[in-house]
């Protein structure tokens, strides 16, 4: 389980709701399959995904990308990854350093170590989120854990 | 000895040219990434456990993040043949510095973010995929002789 310091929650805090959701997700996402283009096995229905040119301003992943964002608090989200979309979880590793690269380049030098090591440890709870604990109240627990308060 | 073809022609032309334009500021890359590497990776201190300050703002650090990235610098001229380019930087990685090849990663992690950050606009997914790739392809280098 995660433990976060005063520190971490008050960074990721500041980060998570000053973000606009409907300009970094679809940028996170679309890096992550221009980037790792493994990562395009998940998404054969989401229309073409030929090249990099087809990517970016494909809607289903933008709108797939918004959903992501949004999508960290939701805890049945991790049995619908893991039981029926079967995802590689080392995946939500490969979009978290994407997700992190699109925020840095967004807050400039105001990226800095500390803030990068905070989101380090934020971004290391998605593939726990979504293939998450045995229990379902634990995977309640997790989700809350994310949530910024 | 066998040479990494995986860099494609165009990898290498998309690295070439953006490393072009990100070379004079290779030392402020190298600099910050090394400090960055220490924060959000303490457990890579420990290579450096031979000086006073290990800290992201020890001079000593951001220095060695210059040599580190003088070695990047080095691999971009000899992208062409990585593996014999960085034999000897290669020998000293894995009989003197025997640093964990694990780290390489992490380093490529913290330099790809510095770069990200002084070149927003640059820092496409398609230089961003070429220059990690190139990266991938230069540890794979540097691994070459450690067993």
């Amino acid at each position: 389980m995660v433990e976060w310091t005063d520190q971490e929650r008050s960074i990721l805090n500041a980060i998570f709701s000053s973000l606009d959701y409907e300009d970094v997700g679809p940028k996170a996402l679309s890096r992550c399959l221009i980037v790792y283009p493994w990562t395009q096995r998940y998404f054969a229905g989401f229309g073409n995904l030929y090249n990099p040119e087809a990517i970016k301003p494909n809607p289903n992943i933008a709108n797939h990308g918004i959903k992501v964002l949004h999508g960290l608090d939701r805890a049945e989200l991790s049995v619908l990854h893991s039981e029926k979309l079967h995802v590689d979880p080392d995946n939500f590793k490969l979009l978290s350093d994407c997700l992190t690269i699109v925020i840095a380049t967004k807050m400039g030098n105001a990226f800095t170590g500390v803030i990068q090591a905070a989101s380090r440890s934020s971004c290391s709870v998605l593939p726990r989120t979504f293939h998450g604990a045995r229990t379902s109240v634990e995977k309640r627990l997790r989700s809350f854990e994310i949530m910024a308060h | 000895m066998t040479n990494c073809d995986c860099l494609t022609a165009k990898d290498k032309q998309v690295v070439t040219t953006f490393w072009s334009k990100i070379a004079s500021k290779a030392d402020d890359i190298g600099a910050d990434s090394l400090s960055r590497l220490v924060t959000v990776y303490p457990q890579t201190k420990t290579y450096f456990s031979h000086w006073k300050d290990t800290s992201a703002t020890s001079p000593q650090v951001r220095k060695h993040g210059i040599t580190v990235m003088g070695g990047v610098r080095e691999a971009m001229g000899k992208i062409n043949d990585l593996t014999g380019g960085l034999l000897t930087l290669s020998e000293l990685h894995a009989f003197t510095l025997r640093v964990d090849p694990a780290n390489f990663k992490l380093f490529t992690q913290c330099m790809l973010l510095v770069v990200a950050i002084m070149f927003p606009v640059d820092f496409t997914p398609e230089v961003h995929m070429a220059l990690d790739k190139f990266m991938a392809a230069l540890a794979r280098a540097l691994s070459e002789k450690y067993r």
